[in-house]
């Protein structure tokens, strides 16, 4: 019996037959960087994902909690993956109070089923991430990925109010609670948020929810250069405009967002100009606030000597705002070798903006270059061909962005790269100061580093 | 307490920022909530190096520390259960810098919540969290709690507004967590830092977001002839997705107190008022104190009246937030509760605990952030009776309890400290604690930050391992 198969007899002695996947090619489906599991298990429930967390931690095996799966290859493959714990058989709501706008929610539940519901309650949950339509609600809070609605909601840690998980002992555990103010005891749900599985196997999450708009509204201006679309955005922050969303794109992000609105088929009226800089804005509110911040907007682009300017009618800026939302996973395959960069620097300014630009050119690499909410940067360079000299200069280029973005006193994260290359550069970026105290948490909720060892910051 | 740790004290921050007299430690010995307990030793460091020095010197010496910013926190979380140096911060008060292009301020502990604002409003920025005690307590207390105030309601507590932090750990270590402009590759050890109750470490340097001020602001207040109208109001508005950026509540017999000391303008004779506050564009302003309006008028307002000038709006808010003043001039002490419940449970959290105020013979006040369901009851008692004491014990339980039972939680922003970490129980499980014992060690394997908080000391509670801090504290705890 090869050891694949008697892993998977052993696990089927804990939840049975029907619960666990040993078969070549759908394990191939849960592969990471391509290591594959030694087994796949369908837990149904939290205590079903307690079990098996016991027996990876008797037989010292190393578990990846997974949802979708549309995001593993954030982070490193992890040095060790016995056991691939699919948690979508937890989609139920085990609570909703529409009237105190709270909601408790399985792991697995699909972010878009759970929009359908709060929709009917005239509810939502912001959300608004990468590979959506598929996206588990544990999936996405795990990967840390950005909500495009961040600008207005914040990040998942705003708005997260409690959890439940199995610890790295076996143990159901808990944390935070039901409601939307609340100091009782530490705040472990939140070192949830963007861990990659490494602390927890989660397994409900609560979170308080917000009301749908009345209303929702977008514009768009384009320049002719970088300081003209940063003028622009420097002018809406200081009139505090509140906007769901802004982001700015260079002229190669322009290109690349104009071809994937045309592969969605979905009707867009504005025009996205390829030889400009373009500043996309989102907004919503009442009736009667849409229109005047569309107003708002048109005269600060004026204002700013915008080359172009225009109000999106809604169902323009709701298709514009589902390509964005999906950039991280159009980005990733925008060419044969794709290095995806996540960089957070003070108020990007033009120069840096540039710099960024710069460490491209002198690569001959092509790059694009998205702004969101004024601080969080999407970069990517673009090799077109898989082999050696590419990967070397992707290498180069990246350690150029690395250092970049430590000038600047902020940092970088490389979110997608060819594995040869995320093998060669630490994709965390440079080694932090606090991994010692990151290294104690992560002992303290996982002391035998069962739960996805490797995958996160610092080797953990 | 060792006389050489005294004079190694004195030899590293100089006489002046050392107390050792009782009649100086006396004034230490309490914080806004009912509990007591003295220090041995009083310190006023200045830096970073000093805390950090003074830790090493506690460690050598196996002596507890306890952080302390004014003395206004409500829970104990200040005060020096096992004896041991009490480190106050209020000498580490320098805002170090104000970037406002990025809205960052950073900042010392001492920094009092108020000055922040204070020194960034010129340019249209604010620090968004704003607790009662915004003109006394610190940021680093703000931070050590999370605490909130009447406007986290849209904006969020401490925690969402902190986005790095210098930490000095019980073996004098200085470690930084997060950054400036957050978003920090790694866990989000903020989250976990902020509201930890000076139990994992010292926080000796705080970098904060600064928040835009609106365009528009308009603050109503609605007067209700019936406790459960204001409460109904409450709900609807929540129901309704009305998110104010304030919706206070303040029962009629509060209110006559704080008429009585602040002339706020509030009526005498009606059974509750509710301050609510809306904020942002001129139009949505306008359209939601419609809404609020007609949600008023709907649960029977008898009036909603509308501040007409930032003179009157700061009145109510003054009357607001000097009422735990007001309510003190009525008995000997006061006994400030802060649970939390959903807020569609209002109503009838309000009927429960009016029956358990007059189970105990009290009149229970309340004033309260309604619009997230954080309840401040507050229990007038005379505490030379111990009687009284007791009863107001007992009745605080009785009302956290139920507030657990609605589905809520023990404290939303005072902090569980030693007034309610016998509680604790009622909401965690032995798993929980057991994790939440692995986090704390992690950071402070002795216990010898701020020993005897949070956890549950009693064996009865869920057979609770509290050994290394049962080990720190003096036997008559």
């Amino acid at each position: 019996m090869t050891a694949t198969a008697n892993l998977a007899t052993r696990l089927e002695g804990i939840l049975g037959a029907h619960r666990v996947v040993a078969a070549e090619a759908e394990l191939r489906e849960y592969a990471i960087d391509g290591m594959v599991p030694g087994a796949i298990v369908h837990p149904a429930s939290a205590q079903e994902a307690a079990e098996i967390v016991r027996f990876a931690i008797t037989e010292k095996l190393a578990i990846v909690a997974t949802g979708s799966r549309s995001k593993l290859d954030l982070g490193m493959p992890p040095a060790r993956y016995d056991i691939a714990l699919d948690m979508t058989g937890l989609h139920e709501i085990a609570h909703f109070d529409p009237g105190d706008l709270t909601l408790s929610v399985d792991a697995g539940m699909p972010l878009r089923h759970l929009a359908n519901v709060l929709s009917e309650k005239g509810q939502f949950l912001p959300l608004a991430v990468p590979c959506y339509e598929t996206s588990t609600v544990a999936g996405a809070l795990a990967s840390g990925i950005d909500s495009t609605l961040r600008k207005q909601y914040g990040t998942a840690r705003d708005f997260l109010i409690g959890a439940e998980f199995v610890d790295g002992q076996g143990a159901p555990c808990k944390s935070g609670g039901r409601v939307v103010k609340n100091v009782t005891g530490y705040d472990l749900h939140k070192l949830l948020v963007g861990s990659l599985g490494t602390l927890a196997v989660i397994t409900r999450l609560n979170f308080r929810t917000f009301t749908l708009p009345q209303a929702r509204g977008g514009h768009l201006a384009c320049f002719s250069n970088l300081e003209g679309a940063s003028s622009y955005c420097d002018a809406i922050e200081k009139c505090g405009l509140p906007l769901a969303n802004l982001e700015t794109l260079s002229p190669e992000m322009v290109a690349l967002t104009a071809a994937a609105l045309r592969e969605t088929n979905a009707e867009f009226a504005g025009h996205l100009d390829p030889a400009k800089w373009c500043v996309c804005a989102s907004f919503e509110g009442s009736e009667a606030v849409v229109p005047r911040i569309a107003r708002d907007l048109q005269k600060l682009a004026s204002e700013t000597a915008a080359a172009d300017s225009e109000i999106l009618d809604a169902a323009s800026d709701a298709h514009l705002g589902s390509v964005s939302r999906e950039a991280f996973d159009w980005l990733r395959w925008a060419s044969p070798s794709a290095a995806l960069f996540r960089i957070v620097l003070p108020q990007s300014k033009p120069g840096d903006l540039a710099a960024l630009l710069c460490v491209a050119q002198e690569s001959s690499l092509r790059s694009a270059l998205l702004v969101r909410a004024a601080a969080i940067i999407y970069f990517v360079l673009l090799a077109e061909t898989e082999d050696e000299s590419a990967l070397h200069t992707l290498e180069n280029a990246a350690a150029g962005v690395f250092f970049l973005a430590g000038a600047g006193q902020g940092h970088a994260t490389l979110l997608h790269a060819p594995l040869k290359l995320k093998s060669r550069v630490n994709v965390w970026g440079p080694k932090r100061a606090d991994l010692g105290m990151m290294q104690r948490v992560k002992h303290s909720f996982d002391p035998q580093s069962i739960f996805a060892p490797g995958r996160f910051v610092g080797g953990i | 307490m060792p006389a050489s740790l005294l004079r190694e004290l004195n030899s590293l921050l100089g006489s002046s920022n050392v107390l050792h007299k009782n009649e100086d430690l006396v004034l230490y010995e309490y914080d806004g909530s009912v509990e007591k307990a003295r220090p041995d030793l009083v310190v006023f460091p200045h830096t970073t190096e000093d805390v950090s020095r003074i830790v090493k010197l506690a460690a050598k010496y196996n002596v507890p520390v306890v952080g302390r910013g004014s003395g206004t926190g409500l829970s104990g979380g200040a005060l020096a259960r096992g004896g041991g140096i009490l480190i106050v911060f209020a000498r580490m008060n320098r805002i170090l810098e104000l970037d406002l292009e990025n809205a960052r301020a950073v900042v010392q502990p001492g920094v009092v919540n108020l000055d922040i604002t204070r020194a960034v409003e010129h340019a249209g920025l604010y620090f968004a969290p704003d607790p009662s005690s915004q003109k006394s307590c610190t940021i680093g207390g703000n931070v050590a709690e999370n605490a909130g105030g009447p406007h986290t309601l849209a904006y969020g507590v401490t925690v969402n507004h902190v986005t790095a932090l210098e930490l000095v750990l019980p073996d004098g270590e200085i470690v930084r967590v997060g950054s400036k402009h957050g978003d920090t590759p790694g866990y989000d050890l903020c989250g976990l830092f902020v509201g930890s109750e000076g139990t994992l470490a010292l926080v000796t340097e705080i970098t904060v977001k600064l928040t835009r001020k609106a365009e528009a602001v308009k603050t109503l207040l609605a007067i209700f002839d019936a406790v459960d109208d204001a409460s109904n109001t409450v709900a609807e508005i929540t129901a309704r997705g009305i998110t104010p950026a304030a919706c206070e509540m303040v029962d009629g017999w509060t209110l006559c107190a704080i008429e009585d000391y602040i002339h706020a303008g509030f009526p005498r004779d009606s059974a509750a008022i509710l301050l609510i506050e809306v904020e942002g564009l001129r139009e949505a302003v306008e359209a939601q104190a419609a809404a609020v309006e007609d949600v008023c008028r709907t649960h029977h307002a008898r009036e909603v009246r509308i501040a007409k000038d930032d003179c009157e709006r700061d009145l109510l808010w003054k009357g607001r937030k000097n009422a735990f003043g007001a309510l003190g001039r009525l008995a000997p002490s006061s006994y400030v509760l802060d649970g939390v419940i959903p807020r569609s449970k209002l109503p009838q959290a309000l009927q429960q605990i009016s029956q358990i105020g007059k189970k105990y013979g009290f009149s229970i006040g309340n004033i309260f952030h309604a619009g997230d369901g954080n309840l401040h009851p507050i229990v007038l008692y005379d505490p030379r009776d111990p009687r009284q004491f007791e009863n107001a014990i007992a009745a605080s339980h009785e009302i956290l309890s139920y507030c657990v039972e609605l589905g809520g939680a023990l404290t939303g922003e005072h902090g569980v400290g030693m007034e309610k970490n016998e509680l604790m129980p009622l909401l965690f499980s032995d798993a929980d604690f057991d994790l939440m014992r692995r986090v704390h060690d992690a950071c402070n394997p002795d216990s010898s930050l701020n020993p005897g908080k949070i956890f549950p000391l009693s064996k009865g509670c869920g057979e609770i391992r509290v050994r290394k801090q049962a080990e720190t504290l003096p036997a008559h705890v």
